[in-house]
């Protein structure tokens, strides 16, 4: 079986224009970066703020250029450089960012902004457009109430669910989720987080992961992919990856992350105690 | 004797919708080289209610409360003026966004001198002494050459450095953060709470460590207060809150962390709670 | 637990308690401001008047009644209460002809500042839009217009044109419209790379359809206030060129066509210059300080709590 997304050595680097002082220079964002996804299996891109996973989950989305190396989704070279995107391509990767009050049009009703991917894609006439549009409110947990509300008339995870929607609205094969959880709260962060899992079983979803979070990782990913200043240091499946962490960076991450279990608790207090 | 008491603090806002209570009637205290946690999700009023407490709040606030002392000297009846020396001086704050909290077109050097020549009164010269070591006390190498640099020059990890040793300038007896590691990636997250929990040991300081990240809390706390909307839900000893949370919301609340379930779902258990059930499940 | 229960939470309270519509907001917002509420009612009244001038009007702004030239306003010893403000040096009514006169004034505005939003919106959002090449070209065009200086400019244009009120809002327009370029710029720079506009092209949005429906409807708030400003600003404009012969003709009753015909008098009759000038000053200051309601009202950055 082909993977859905295939990307073979992909490097992209920015030039920074010189002017009288500076002169010019190129930065390397992603350094030659390859991994492969299959149908249904969950990617987790993990690293800091930096290290060049938004650029890559930019590039999957085909929204910036490849620099150089390979992308193939379903199979198919992708290059948007060289010809246009035809929309069958453009619905095949959606992308869901991280901040839901930056990523819904704030003049637009929930259903205008739910119609919107099939207006410009498709032929399909209003009245079906508004029926698919219901039905995946539903299906992210909404109400039919909400569709001619306003986004400003919605909390953080209830907007984070209606960008869900729209990515979906295109029956899109691969999902880019550039930390859809991180702005939420706790208990929210659960709901969508149990709903992203619930629609991947319904829809056979793809999902690419971008996170910085270790315990959100380790909850919902197959494969992890750990990055550091554009390169993958550490690439393996989860139990891999979190089991037995090869590079010195992964182990670095692993201690920071703050440990919420009752042994770690009463050994900090104990220190405490003792100094 | 206890640094900061609170009492029933209740804050409103005027707003569009008519009258909004952030903060329900909370109560607090803090001892000396304690820390205290509160923790809450957005909209819980957790910044809120420190921020009235220092008295940081616009004029579109309301704040009222039974008792609000700082070393048993009452915060209400104060002047303004008086109010000034005891905040910055003995209790200082540091917040969310280093970069931003930190004034971009003066040297940070000259912002740390800054507080030192409002509130003590060392000349120029042990002033630029003092923060010198200030910056080696918070971990900045090459302090001297560092106090010329302007904000914009510096990471948010540094700049939040700067941050603390701006806030422990004049010894302050309790230093409030405000989700002070949000912003910041999870290893410099990690020397940032390591460096807070060592300066304020070494000091006795009180802390109160606001925050909405559980793995915050379980790495700094001594003690704990939940808030929901704007009302104390919880208040316990940290190691008795992760162990056994006797609230229905705590409850809910630590069962939703991603560490507890690996693969398949989490439990949800605060969307089926209605409010009600929160304030009547409150354990305070 | 008495509290709790007491303030336990109604479900039809909490649905009062939904976000408020955006009008409302808006409307507490702009009540806040005082000095804002006064500058509506005035710039209301001033719109009844204009749009119902043969009605209040007591006299035809240009029936000339040479019994009564230069008579005082009614307060003054020879007034009379047929002409409450006086007459002027042709003896025709003042009032009737201020009454007249905010029609025109209202006309302009209303002209200059939907030439000058229309050019300067298309203009300022290709250059936002598109940036590099096309946004420096037209920037620097921009920049030389805002060089002159704005009377100066509209007044050359006038007199290549030839005097006349269109010509003079032709003019008024050109020298306004720069300022919406920029303000439209800008606020298309900082919305082009929000997530939402992504979002619209990862969907597959092309390029008009980014600009015009996806970005432009989200930079409309500063524009409302600049529009506002930008009246004002045309009814000064205008004036002036009246005042200068260079834009309404007499016997047009512009107001500042009007102070021109009575500069003469201002010695022996101050009544002719005091009330077309007292007429300009508080129109343009009921609408400016209606445009400062507005931006607090509309503007985020300056909304409080």
């Amino acid at each position: 079986m082909t993977p859905v997304l295939e990307a073979r050595n992909l490097k992209r680097d920015y030039h920074i224009p010189g002017s009288l002082l500076k002169k010019a220079k190129t930065v390397h964002a992603v350094k030659g970066v390859s991994f492969k996804v299959e149908q249904g299996k969950t990617l987790s891109i993990v690293g800091e703020s930096g290290c060049g996973k938004s650029t890559l989950a930019r590039m999957v989305t085909m929204i910036d250029p490849v620099t150089s190396g390979e992308m193939l989704i379903d199979g198919q070279k992708v290059d948007i450089v060289a010809e246009p995107l035809s929309s069958d391509m453009r619905s095949k990767v959606q992308i869901v960012f991280q901040n839901p009050y930056g990523s819904l049009n704030p003049r637009k009703k929930i259903g205008d902004i739910l119609t919107e991917p099939l207006i410009i894609n498709t032929k399909i006439p209003a009245a079906e457009r508004r029926d698919r549009a219901m039905a995946m409110l539903k299906k992210v947990g909404l109400e039919e109430k909400h569709y001619s509300r306003y986004p400003h008339m919605f909390s953080g995870g209830q907007r984070q669910r209606v960008a869900i929607a729209r990515a979906l609205m295109l029956n899109p094969r691969l999902l880019v989720l550039d930390e859809p959880v991180s702005a939420l709260d706790l208990s929210v962060q659960a709901q969508v987080l149990n709903l992203l899992a619930d629609l991947q079983e319904e829809f056979h979803l793809t999902y690419v992961f971008i996170s910085h979070d270790l315990s959100v990782v380790r909850h919902i990913s197959d494969d992890v992919m750990v990055m550091y200043f554009g390169e993958a240091v550490e690439y393996g499946s989860r139990d891999q990856v979190f089991g037995d962490p090869q590079h010195s960076y992964t182990k670095t991450l692993f201690a920071a992350t703050p440990r919420v279990d009752v042994e770690a608790i009463k050994a900090r207090l104990e220190r405490r105690k003792r100094a | 004797m206890s640094l900061l008491e609170i009492q029933n603090l209740v804050v409103e806002f005027q707003t569009a919708s008519g009258p909004f209570r952030a903060v329900d009637g909370v109560s607090l205290k803090v001892d000396e080289g304690e820390v205290l946690a509160i923790v809450g999700e957005s909209g819980s009023g957790k910044s809120v209610s420190m921020l009235a407490a220092m008295g940081l709040l616009p004029w579109t606030a309301k704040v009222t409360a039974d008792k609000l002392t700082f070393y048993g000297r009452d915060m209400q009846s104060m002047s303004d003026a008086e109010r000034r020396k005891i905040i910055g001086k003995e209790i200082s704050m540091i917040f969310q966004e280093p970069v931003a909290s930190l004034n971009p077109c003066f040297t940070v050097g000259y912002q740390i001198e800054e507080v030192l020549r409002v509130h003590t009164d060392l000349d120029r010269k042990a002033r630029r002494a003092r923060a010198i070591e200030l910056f080696q006390l918070v971990g900045i190498p090459n302090p001297e050459e560092r106090l010329g640099h302007y904000p914009h020059q510096m990471s948010g990890g540094q700049c939040q450095r700067v941050m603390i040793a701006t806030a422990l300038a004049c010894n302050p007896k309790l230093l409030i953060a405000d989700e002070p590691t949000t912003a910041l990636d999870v290893t410099i997250q990690k020397q940032i709470l390591d460096l807070l929990m060592k300066l304020q040991a070494e000091h006795g300081m009180g802390l109160i460590m606001i925050t909405h990240d559980m793995g915050v809390v379980a790495e700094t706390a001594d003690r704990v207060i939940v808030q929901y909307k704007g009302r104390k839900i919880e208040e316990a000893d940290v190691l008795s809150l992760f162990e056994n949370p006797k609230s229905v919301y705590t409850k809910a609340l630590l069962s939703a962390l991603p560490e507890n379930a690996v693969g398949g779902r989490l439990p949800t258990i605060t969307e089926k709670l209605t409010d009600q059930q929160i304030f009547e499940g409150a354990v305070r | 637990m008495t509290a709790i229960e007491s303030k336990a939470v109604d479900p039809k309270v909490a649905e009062a308690k939904a976000p408020p519509s955006g009008l409302s907001e808006f409307w507490f917002y702009f009540s806040r401001n005082k000095g804002a509420v006064i500058g509506l009612v005035v710039f209301l009244i001033i719109l009844f008047v204009a749009i119902f001038a043969p009605i209040v009007a007591p006299h035809s702004p240009s029936v000339q009644n040479r019994d009564m030239l230069l008579m005082p306003p009614v307060w003054q010893a020879g007034g009379s209460w047929g002409h409450i403000l006086g007459t002027d040096a042709v003896g025709r009514d003042i009032l009737s002809r201020l009454i007249y006169g905010a029609r025109f004034s209202l006309f302009i505005g209303l002209v200059v500042v939907t030439l000058s939003v229309i050019s300067g919106v298309l203009i300022g959002l290709v250059a936002g839009y598109f940036r590099g090449r096309v946004d420096t070209f037209i920037m620097r065009i921009m920049d030389i217009i805002l060089a002159f200086p704005s009377l100066l400019l509209a007044l050359v244009l006038v007199a290549v044109l030839g005097p006349g009120l269109l010509n003079a809002m032709i003019a008024i327009s050109l020298v306004n419209q720069p300022h919406f370029v920029r303000l439209t710029r800008a606020a298309v720079m900082t919305e082009r790379t929000k997530d939402y506009v992504v979002g619209s092209k990862v969907a597959g949005a092309g390029t008009l359809r980014l600009m015009f429906l996806t970005i432009l409807p989200n930079c409309l708030a500063p524009l409302i206030v600049q529009a506002t400003l930008a009246f004002s600003a045309a009814i000064l404009d205008a004036a002036a060129l009246g005042f200068l012969g260079m834009g309404a003709q007499p016997p047009t009753p512009e107001w500042g066509t009007m102070l021109a015909e009575a500069r003469e008098f201002i010695q022996r009759a101050w009544w002719v210059v005091t009330f077309p000038g007292l007429a300009i000053l508080i129109t343009v200051l009921a609408i400016n300080l209606m445009g400062d309601g507005l931006r607090d009202a509309l503007d985020p950055k300056l909304k409080r709590s």
